[in-house]
This record gives C-alpha cells, structure tokens and sequence, in this order.
C-alpha cells in the first residue's frame, strides 16, 4: 500500500489529505490550528496524530505534496502602462499565479504610490506596460522609481521586450532581485501570463515560504510546490478539462468561502452566446481566477459589513440590528477560529456567506452594456459570459460545514438589480464535502487521473 | 517601423476597406495595429498608448463619422497623445456634401488630415510618410 499524503498550510487550519494510490481511494482527512507564529510543524504533527489515530492501519506515507496560503499568503503588487490593458495583465497573471492583489497601478508611479507600496507587505511586485515594440518610456520610468524606493522585494519584470535592456541595466546594479519574463500583453489586447506565473511561483517555493517561516515545514513535507489558491485553480481545471479517457465535467466554477478572502475560479471560455453581442476588452483567461480580499468570514467580516449598509444587510438576515451586527463583526474579526455556538450566530455566518456568494460574483462575471447608437441598441460584453456553466462548486470551511449550504450557494444565481450581469442560470450546485480540492490540485502534479476521479466522487 | 493604429468607429461594420488598409499600410513597411470594426475612441486611443503609435487613422463608412469623431482629438491630449497625428477617412458624412466644407469641420475638430470617398490610399500613405518624416 503505498499512501499519498497532501497537505494544505492555510491560514486558519493546516489540513492534511491522506491517499491511497493503489485501491484509488481517501484513505482520511485530518486538520490542526496552522502554527506559523511558533512552529508550522506543531500543527502539522497535531493533524498528523489525528489522521493517524483515525485510521491506525492507514501503512506508510510514501510520498507528501504540499501548497500553502498560511502567513497572508502570496501578496502581489502590479503595475502597468493603461489600466484596462498592462495593468489588468499584469493583475491578472498575479491572480492566475494564485496571489493576493490589493494594489493595481497604471501610468507613471508617483511618491504616494511607491509610498503605499513601501507600507503595504507586499511579497513581489509584477511590472508591465507596453506592447513588445511600443510604448517604453512608462514601463522604464517606473523601473527607475522601483529601483530607487529599493523595496527589498523581488520584482518580476514582463513588458514591451524592446525596454527589457535598459531596465535591466537599471536593476542590475541596484541590489534588487529582478527577473525579466516574456511579456503578458505583447501584442494588443492578447493576454500571455505563462512565463510570469511560472516564475511567481518559483520565487514563491524559493523565497517567500522562508520568509514566511514555511520552509521549515519542507524538512518533513518535502518542498511545497505552490500556493493553495493555485493547486485549487489547478484541480478545477482539471475536472472541467478530463484526462485521457476519464471525462470531465465541462465548463465550470470553484467558489472558495474562506476567512480571508472569497475566491472564485472559472473554467471556460465565457464568449458572447448571442450573435448580437460585440466582446470587448483584454482577452480573458480560459481557467480565470478573482480574489476578493474584502470578502471573507473572519479576518475580513470588518470590511464586508462596511460594503453593505445595515439596510441592504436585512436582505441577508433579517432580524439584523446595528449593535448586534458590530458585536457579531467583532467576535469574528477577533477570535478568527470562533465556530457559530447558537442558532442567532449560524444566521449571521450563513449572511455573511451570502454576501460572499453574491458580491464576489458580481465581480467575477462579465457583463452585458447596452450602448444606443444611431442604428438602434447594440450589446457590448466586456468580461466573461458565464450563463451557461453547467456546475457551481463551493468550498471553504463555512459552505462545507452548513446544513444548507446550496441554498446559499443560490446567490451565486441570484438576479443581480445592478447591472446585465452574466451569472450562471441554471447550475448543478456540488460542495467539496471533504475539503479536497486543494489536495487534489496538488495531487494531479503527480496523478492526474486519480484526482480527477476522486474529485469525481466526492464533490456531491 | 512606426506604428499606427487603425480601425473603423462607432456602431460601424463596414469592415472591408479596414482590411485592405492593413493590407497596403503592411506593404509599406508600417507596424499596424487594427483595433477593427465597432471601435470606440476610447480603444482607438489605449491601444496608441500601449503600442507607442505614432499615427491614428480613423475609418468611418455608415454616415455617422462626425457625431462618433467629436472630441476626439482633446480626448487624445488627455490622454497624452497630443503628439500623434489623427487622420479620417472613409466615406465620413451623411450623403453627397460639399468636401472643402466636411473638411474643413473634421480639422476644426482637431484632425490633422480628412480624406473623401474614393481616396486612393496609396496618396494618404504618402501623407503619413511626410508627416512622420520618414522619406
Ligand atoms: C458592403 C457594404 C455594406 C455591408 C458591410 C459588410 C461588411 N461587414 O463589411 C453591410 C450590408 C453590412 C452594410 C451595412 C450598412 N451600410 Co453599407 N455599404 C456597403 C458598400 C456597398 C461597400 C462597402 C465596401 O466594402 N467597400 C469596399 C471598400 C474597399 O471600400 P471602403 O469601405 O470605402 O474603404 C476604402 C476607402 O473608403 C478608404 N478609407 C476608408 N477609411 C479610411 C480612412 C482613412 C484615414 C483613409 C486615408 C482612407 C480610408 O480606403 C478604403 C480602402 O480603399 C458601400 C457602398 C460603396 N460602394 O462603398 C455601402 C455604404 C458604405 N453603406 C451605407 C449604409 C448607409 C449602410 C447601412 C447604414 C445601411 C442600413 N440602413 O442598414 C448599414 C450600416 C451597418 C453598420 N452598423 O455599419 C452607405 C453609407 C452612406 C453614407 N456614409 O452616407 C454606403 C456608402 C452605401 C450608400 N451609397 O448609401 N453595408
């Protein structure tokens, strides 16, 4: 018997994966509080024991894969040249990579926004802007900017090829760690992120996991090959696309409930479904991901009540009065493990896990503009068109662990009253009962088949 | 090679003539870029940005041109492109008009050339070619 163990370093919980490759099966999942503050390999022994005490007879570990999201996770800053362009490329190569984007700048940097960048923790910073053979001289003044704040952080270089010269002249003898990578807008409107992800992720295994206090973990766990957002978008592509003759669901969407954040993965092409209506902008990503990191259960409660008045939050929860929303806020920002221990708390959870569904949604679908011109109405889509997808699958530990978790998934459906949004219509809703996802992202590096087939009968 | 930046404006398709004019603009050596039919201004203008253009040349064929050219050029400078030279052509305005005088309102509007149907666009590159100072 030859086990497989898969661990996930989150950020509230270390959860480990327990695979038995031969007979294909699970063999258990275990998880422990993530200890990054004193020793991630407490937490990590802790889930261990437990999976191991569960299942005695379990044989011996062969091989151990892991991803991590602990410490904040992977933070990114990225900047470009034109703010639906370069700098939604550059955005968006991050959040392929499985990163954190909370600062997206365009155009020349100015001091207040090296100065944001020098307060942020910030993990690597991507620097875009031009098309190979245009535009060099924003993409060269903001080099210069970066060089000169020296941030002390990496900063992966993936603009117009023909400024690649200079700015490394201009990064070689600063001290900062740069790589220069192919560009993720070389020509107009086309996006192509490969090769910046690729070394994202690299500098994630090699660097940002030490500074993290991770590494350590690599003694017993062998290296971790990725971020968790990653190895989940990864498994989602994977069920969406099949391998070999072992079929896949076609497209689809991960939605990931988290304290943290609420991210959303979608697999598919999104075009236009009627022959009337004109795509625009930057071309999208087939496997897309979006990051909300003001949408979250508990690290991030304090900034999702503040997007909703207490008006618009009775549409979640009903008997909903101000006081009891700040209280209920407080003990979840402060106590990030709390669990719901009365019926009143369950509620509130299952609104704030609404409020995730809904908003982040509407953030993640395209959308439909109708524009009058002189020959009557025309249809605009910027973004994806998602109304056909056939399955919606949440995941995170308050959609696992509610009674009624579709239903709350049903806001992912919901008719928006903003504006044409292209929300799924008609879905199979499945949830990722046994927390897997993740571990199966992790495990296709190495067997794909089989985690695609598991996925295929555990997410129900 | 110079860039420039091509297309058709507004809700129009007439998408013919934008193909040919990639065409011949390609033959003469310059790198275009074709931002197509049903291009707002606002494409027009990000993609010169992006791509460092050094020209625009604006196409427009279903009558509507001078409602979907008006504010173009200040558009431009807000965007920094006061420097890129912004050319129309086509078949611009509704009907038969008056050229001198359809020409004279397009410059007025900021445009740097304006050309009548039927233009051979061999000539236009010639103007592109001394503009740009590159003959
Ligand atoms: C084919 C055609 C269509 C096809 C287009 C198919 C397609 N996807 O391309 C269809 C049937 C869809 C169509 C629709 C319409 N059309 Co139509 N169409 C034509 C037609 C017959 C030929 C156009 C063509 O392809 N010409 C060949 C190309 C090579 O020439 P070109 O487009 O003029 O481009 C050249 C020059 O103009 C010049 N040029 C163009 N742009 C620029 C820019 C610069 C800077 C320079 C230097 C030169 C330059 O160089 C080009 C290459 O040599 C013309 C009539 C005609 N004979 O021109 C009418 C015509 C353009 N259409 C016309 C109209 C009114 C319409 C409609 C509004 C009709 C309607 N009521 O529904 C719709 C509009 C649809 C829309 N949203 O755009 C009118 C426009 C009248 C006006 N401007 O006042 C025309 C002139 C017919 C007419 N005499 O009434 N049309």
């Amino acid at each position: 018997m030859s086990v497989h163990l898969l661990v996930d370093f989150g950020s509230t919980y270390t959860k480990l994966t327990a695979v038995d490759i031969e007979a294909e099966t699970i063999i258990g999942t275990a998880r422990a509080m993530t200890t990054v503050k004193t020793d991630v390999l407490e937490g990590f022994n802790v889930a261990l024991s437990k999976l191991e005490n569960a299942h005695p007879d379990m044989g011996d570990i062969t091989a151990i894969s892991a991803c991590s999201s602990a410490a904040g996770g992977l933070k990114m800053a990225a900047i470009g040249l034109v703010e639906e362009l370069t700098a939604e490329a550059a955005k968006r190569a991050c959040l392929g990579a499985g990163a954190l984007v909370n600062h997206v700048y365009s155009h020349h940097l100015s001091k207040k926004e090296i100065k944001a960048l020098k307060n942020a923790q910030i993990d690597i910073i991507l620097l875009a802007g031009g098309t190979d053979g245009g535009n060099t001289e924003c993409i060269l003044h903001n080099a210069k900017k970066l060089s000169e704040a020296d941030l002390g952080i990496p900063i992966i270089v993936a603009g117009n090829k023909d400024a690649a010269d200079e700015i490394e002249d201009i990064l070689s003898g600063s001290g900062t760690e740069y790589y220069i990578v192919d560009n993720v807008m070389p020509k107009l409107k086309k996006l192509s992120v490969k090769a910046a992800k690729d070394v994202i992720r690299q500098i994630f295994i090699t660097k940002i996991i030490e500074a993290k206090g991770i590494k350590k973990a690599e003694e017993k766990t062998g290296e971790i090959i990725m971020p968790t957002p990653e190895s989940v978008l990864m498994a989602a592509e994977l069920l969406a696309k099949g391998y070999e003759d072992e079929e896949g669901y076609g497209e689809l969407m991960v939605i990931d409930v988290g304290g943290a954040t609420t991210d959303v993965h979608t697999i598919g092409e999104g075009y236009p479904k009627r022959a009337e209506v004109i795509l625009k902008g930057l071309q999208e990503p087939f496997a897309k991901r979006t990051v909300e990191g003001d949408l979250g259960m508990r690290y991030s409660a304090n900034a999702l009540v503040s997007l909703v008045s207490p008006y618009e939050f009775k549409q979640y929860y009903k008997d909903a009065d101000e006081d009891k929303i700040q209280a209920s806020v407080k003990k979840r920002s402060d106590h990030v493990e709390y669990l719901p221990d009365s019926e009143e708390e369950e509620a509130f959870d299952e609104a704030l896990a609404r409020i995730c569904c809904d908003f982040s949604m509407s953030r993640h679908v395209g959308t439909v503009e109708v524009v009058y011109t002189p020959l009557g109405n025309m249809y605009y889509q910027t973004g994806k068109d998602l109304t056909e997808i056939k399955y919606v699958i949440g995941t995170g530990g308050v959609l696992i662990n509610h009674k009624d978790a579709k239903k709350i998934l049903e806001e992912v459906n919901k008719k928006s009253n903003k504006k044409l949004e292209l929300r799924p219509q008609a879905p199979t809703f499945l949830i990722d009962e046994m927390y897997i996802l993740a571990a199966m992202g992790i495990l296709s590096q190495k067997h794909p088949k089989l985690a695609l087939k598991l996925m295929k009968r555990h997410l129900k | 090679m110079a860039t420039v930046v091509i297309g058709v404006i507004g809700a129009d398709v007439h998408a013919v003539g934008n193909k040919i004019i990639e065409h011949v603009l390609n033959e003469h050596g310059f790198n275009v870029v074709n931002v197509g039919v049903l291009s707002s201004q606002e494409d027009f203008i990000n993609a010169a940005i992006e791509t460092d253009a050094k020209a625009i040349l604006v196409s427009s064929l279903y009558g509507h041109g001078e409602m979907d050219c008006k504010f173009m050029k200040e558009n431009c400078v807000e965007a920094g492109l006061n420097h890129v030279k912004l050319y129309v052509g086509g078949n611009i305005v509704v009907g038969k008009q008056d050229f001198t005088a359809v020409e004279e309102r397009f410059k007025k509007m900021g445009f740097d050339r304006v050309y009548p149907p039927g233009v051979n666009i061999e000539d236009a590159i010639e103007d592109l070619k001394t503009d740009l100072n590159l003959s």
